[in-house]
Parts: C-alpha cells; structure tokens; sequence
C-alpha cells in the first residue's frame, strides 16, 4: 500500500514571530523555516508503517514557492522515497485550496491512506485533513494518538476532550496526527545524501486544474493586547491575601 | 437568513461550551436554531431549548449518530445547510473533528478558532499560537466559523423555551466505526469550563510528585487540573490535560501555573485567563511576564504553604 503525506513549510517552532508594524502581516524575511512538527509526525507515522513490512511507498508532498522543495527533502532524508512539489508562488494558500490539490493528486497516485498533521503551527486551522477526506468521500480519524493498520481497515486511537477514542475506518482513509503518536526521527548525515538523488517531481496547481485563489481577505494582522504588568509577591500568606483583594478567591 | 449553531454534548447534558458558542452565534445578528444531533439526546435538546435567544432546536435523533462521528454528521448539516447562511460549532475537539467536513462539502473556507466577531462576515482570530491576531473576511456565501470558547460568556438561559423540531439523519454509507473510549472520570470541574485551573509542569519531578503536590490545591479551591506539554510529555499528567497552543485553551478567572516556565505554546492556551498566578523557583522564567502575581519559591514548600494560608 502506497501512504501519501501531505507536509508544510512553516517557521521553526522556537522562532518568536514579529508582527509587521503595518499591520500587514507577519514578518518572514530571514526568519529559520523548518517542516510543520505535525508534519513531521506524520511522516515518521507512515515511515514506521513501511518498515513494518504494511506500506510499499512513502510519497511526500507539499504546495507552496521552490523553497517548499527543501521540506521535501527533509522528508525524504527521513526516509519517505520520492516527493511531489505543487509549486506556486500563491502568497496565502487556504487549506480548502491544499485538500482541493491534495484530492487531484489522488486521483493519480491512488494511495490507500493519507496522514496528515493535524494542523499546522502558522495559521493554527486544523482543517485541511478533514477538508481533504469530505471532498474524497473517505472517512477520516483526526488528532491519532495510535494506529494499528490491517489489510482493509485502520484503527486509530484519538485524543478527544476528557481522554480517548478508537475508532475503525474502512481504507482508504485519512488520519492526522497528535502530538504523541510518534517521536520523529531525526535524518542522519547519510540519508541527507541520499535524499539528495531520491526522486522529487513538480506540478503546479493550473496543471491539477485547482483553482487557488483565497476565500478569505485578511483585512490586518497584530500583536494580541500585551498584559498589564504584574507585581511579586513574597510568600503564599500574602499570595492568599493579594487574591482576596481582586475578589477572584 | 439564520445561523445554525451545532451543539456540544456528550450523549448525557448539554457542554457549556454551546452557550458560549451561542454567544458569537448571536453576534451574527441573525436568528440563531441550535442543532442536537446524538442518539437518545431529547434531554439535551430541552436543555439547549432553554438558552436565551434560540428561535428553535432541531433534533435529530438517530443511533446513526451517537459517539459524534465526522461522517454521518457531516451529512446531517449538509442537508440542513440550504438553510443557514452561517453555521457555527465550538472549537471544542469534536467541532474541530466535524466543521471543516460541512465547510469542505459546502466549498466554503472556514474560519477556525473565531476570538470576536466584528461584522456578520469578519472575524478575528488567533495564529502562530497567538502571537498574532488575524482579522478576516469571508466572501463565501456561507460562513462556516468554529468558536473560541474562552473568548466568549456563556449565553444564561432565558424565560421561555424554544420549540424542538426533528429531523431525520441522513443516511451514510458506514465506513467509520466506533470501538471504544476510555474517558477520564473526574470529580473535578472539566478543564475547559473551570472558573479556576491549577496547573503542573516538568519541574513536579513524577506523576506521584504531580499529583501529591497539585490535587491537594485543586481541592482546596475547586479547580480543574491543567498541565504544561512538558509535564505530559513526560508522563506526569494526561494528554487530555495539556493546556497550550495544540491543547485547551483556558481563559479561566484564575489560573495558577506551579513550576512551568511558559513557553509559548503554552502561553497560547493560557495567557487570557483573568487572574494569572505563577509559582517557580526561577525567577527569570518566561512566565513571570505574564502573570499578575509572582512567588519566586520552590513549589514543593510554596504550594503547601499556599494550602495552609488558604485554609487560615
């Protein structure tokens, strides 16, 4: 069985992003990029799943500028055997437009599961998963904290609010990962060589015939009110007897 | 036209988080009908008839739809969807699970995690864990917005019941199925709606630390217990705990965070919440610069000390 991955370029986890003064978005210009950690899981999810003799291929894709071809590559360094890039220049992509490109892809590649991330840590929507399982008609097991894949069907195990649920899907499927179904691995100097040669092909969206353009406008972007300073207190007594005053105990 | 707002509930009583949801809902300007879709769920639906400003309760009954699979509620909306020009779910995990289906099915793109409603078609809305607020505008014909539940009140419940009307589940072809959930059963009040929440972090050491140290001040004051990723990371909470960028959201009147630094994946799911107490041995901790209230001490005498003057 061939598992696609849909990953996503995003800034590093430990960058502090700065808001343009403008208020015209977030400033990127020399700022450290890295694969989306959802991603990664992902990636680590279906590679695991090849190793243990249930998948064929790995195939890794991702949408976005020539710079997006790094994150590929991050991918196939981790081990995944070939990457497609559906390069566009586009400088907002809304999940509704990636699960559109992702479902065109489909129809070509023809894997029996797809795992996603299950959102990415720049816009924080969580959508492009569940989008992408609607528009295939496939069912779809959000937030994994465990999968267990048979010959026709997956169970998944997913974080919900108060603790747990296992469900089973009929494949093919789609599965985006939690924080603590994996931990990644990191690519050794060696298959960063090797990924240098695995095979990674281009299309563009005109060719998968999507139309791309945002349905949102995004009017402005800023900085969240900042808190108000706050004062030390020197012990728990005069903890206890600061947070009767706010009227708050 | 009418906004459709989904309701949240585990198959027994109606979630807060639907009447905070209903309060952005309502922001909307249109009249506003609450579905309550579930099996064996006519309680829940008297329950969400009750709430101030809901024009009706569709109920749609079906043991099709228990255990709030994406797929057969999905289809549900989408036949209720010619409807609505809005519809609205909390961003609770099964508003996340289900809203961007009905949006994908619809061709409409969603508006995750709505912080205020500006117009009937803008938004606002966190990103990169917060550190930025987006404000957005849908050209959709139909807006499809989960609701940040901390950012909202909850709407109280009013004078006079809405009418329930049902309505029939779609049926769909059963490609997903339940197996089982193991749910953590708490007397303590659900982390998301809590009025007060104590947290643990990396530094509680163990799960025996954590717990011996953390639960005596949740007692003391009736607070759910959060935890940083750290400390579930580690094994010392459960994931349904972790309080953060990927986690819950918090926006409780008082949140006290005992030894976690604030990183900002964690500020992101705290740093609203009315009253911020933190409680570590390093001063210099990032989650200093948010709290109002700062003990520089070791949590393990702080937090004890912290029970004792609460019981003088």
């Amino acid at each position: 069985m061939k598992i696609l991955v849909p990953v996503k370029r995003v800034v590093d986890r430990n960058v502090k992003v700065r808001v343009k003064a403008d208020g015209s978005g977030i400033d990127l210009s020399n700022v450290k990029m890295a694969m989306n950690p959802f991603c990664e899981i992902a990636v680590e999810a279906a590679l695991r799943l090849k190793e243990a003799g249930q998948a064929s291929e790995v195939v890794v894709v991702s949408v976005g500028t020539e710079k997006s071809a790094e994150t590929l590559r991050t991918g196939l360094a981790m081990g995944a055997d070939r990457g497609i890039l559906i390069k566009t220049d586009a400088e907002r992509i809304e999940p509704l437009a990636v699960a559109k490109l992702i479902k065109a892809l489909i129809a070509t590649e023809a894997p029996g599961l797809v795992i996603l991330g299950k959102q990415a840590i720049d816009d924080d929507s969580n959508q492009t998963g569940q989008m992408l399982a609607a528009l295939l008609g496939w069912p779809q097991a959000t937030f994994a904290s465990a999968i267990e894949l048979g010959s026709d069907t997956i169970k998944v195990s997913r974080e919900v609010d108060g603790g747990t649920e296992t469900l089973s899907l009929a494949l093919p499927a789609v599965v985006t990962t939690d924080l603590r179904l994996n931990e990644p691995r990191y690519a050794s100097l060696p298959n960063i060589m090797k990924a240098k040669k695995k095979p990674l092909d281009e299309t563009t969206p005109e060719a998968l015939g999507v139309d791309i353009a945002p349905r949102l406008a995004v009017l402005k972007t800023v900085e969240p009110p900042r808190r108000a300073g706050g004062i030390r207190v020197a012990s728990a007594a005069e903890l206890v007897a600061r947070l009767k005053e706010t009227g708050v105990l | 036209m009418a906004t459709l707002l989904i309701a949240e509930h585990d198959g027994q009583s109606l979630n807060q988080a639907t009447a905070k949801a209903l309060t952005a809902a309502r922001a909307l300007g249109a009249t506003v009908d609450i579905l309550v879709a579930g099996s064996a769920v006519r309680p829940i639906a008297e329950a969400a008839a009750k709430l101030e400003g809901v024009a009706r309760v569709r109920l749609a009954d079906d043991a099709a739809l228990a255990h709030a699979l994406a797929e057969p509620l999905s289809e549900l909306v989408l036949s209720l969807a010619a409807d609505y020009d809005a519809i609205v779910a909390p961003a609770t995990a099964n508003g996340k699970n289900l809203l961007p289906r009905v949006a994908a099915l619809l061709d409409v793109m969603q508006v995750s995690e709505v912080t205020a409603v500006l117009a009937p078609d803008t938004f606002e809305r966190p990103i990169y864990a917060g550190n930025a607020i987006e404000t957005v505008q849908s050209r959709d014909s139909t807006r499809v917005l989960t609701v940040r539940t901390a950012a909202f009140p909850p709407t109280e419940a009013g004078d006079a019941a809405a009418p329930i009307e049902t309505v029939g589940a779609a049926p769909t072809p059963a490609r997903s199925h339940f197996v089982s959930e193991a749910l953590t059963t708490s007397e303590r009040p659900e982390l998301a709606g809590a009025r007060i929440v104590v947290s643990g972090g990396r530094a509680l050491g163990s799960a025996e630390t954590f717990a011996t140290v953390i639960a005596p001040l949740a007692d003391r004051l009736k607070a759910a217990i959060g935890a940083s990723r750290a400390a579930v990371d580690a094994g010392y909470a459960g994931n349904d705990l972790q309080v953060g960028q990927t986690g819950k959201v918090v926006a409780p009147d008082l949140y006290i965070a005992v030894g976690i630094s604030g990183a900002i994946q964690h500020l992101a799911g705290m740093k609203d919440s009315k009253v911020i107490v933190a409680i570590n041995k390093d001063g210099e901790a990032p989650i200093f610069q948010v709290a109002d209230y700062g003990l520089v001490e070791d949590l393990f005498t702080a937090v004890p000390a912290l029970v004792a003057a609460l019981d003088d």
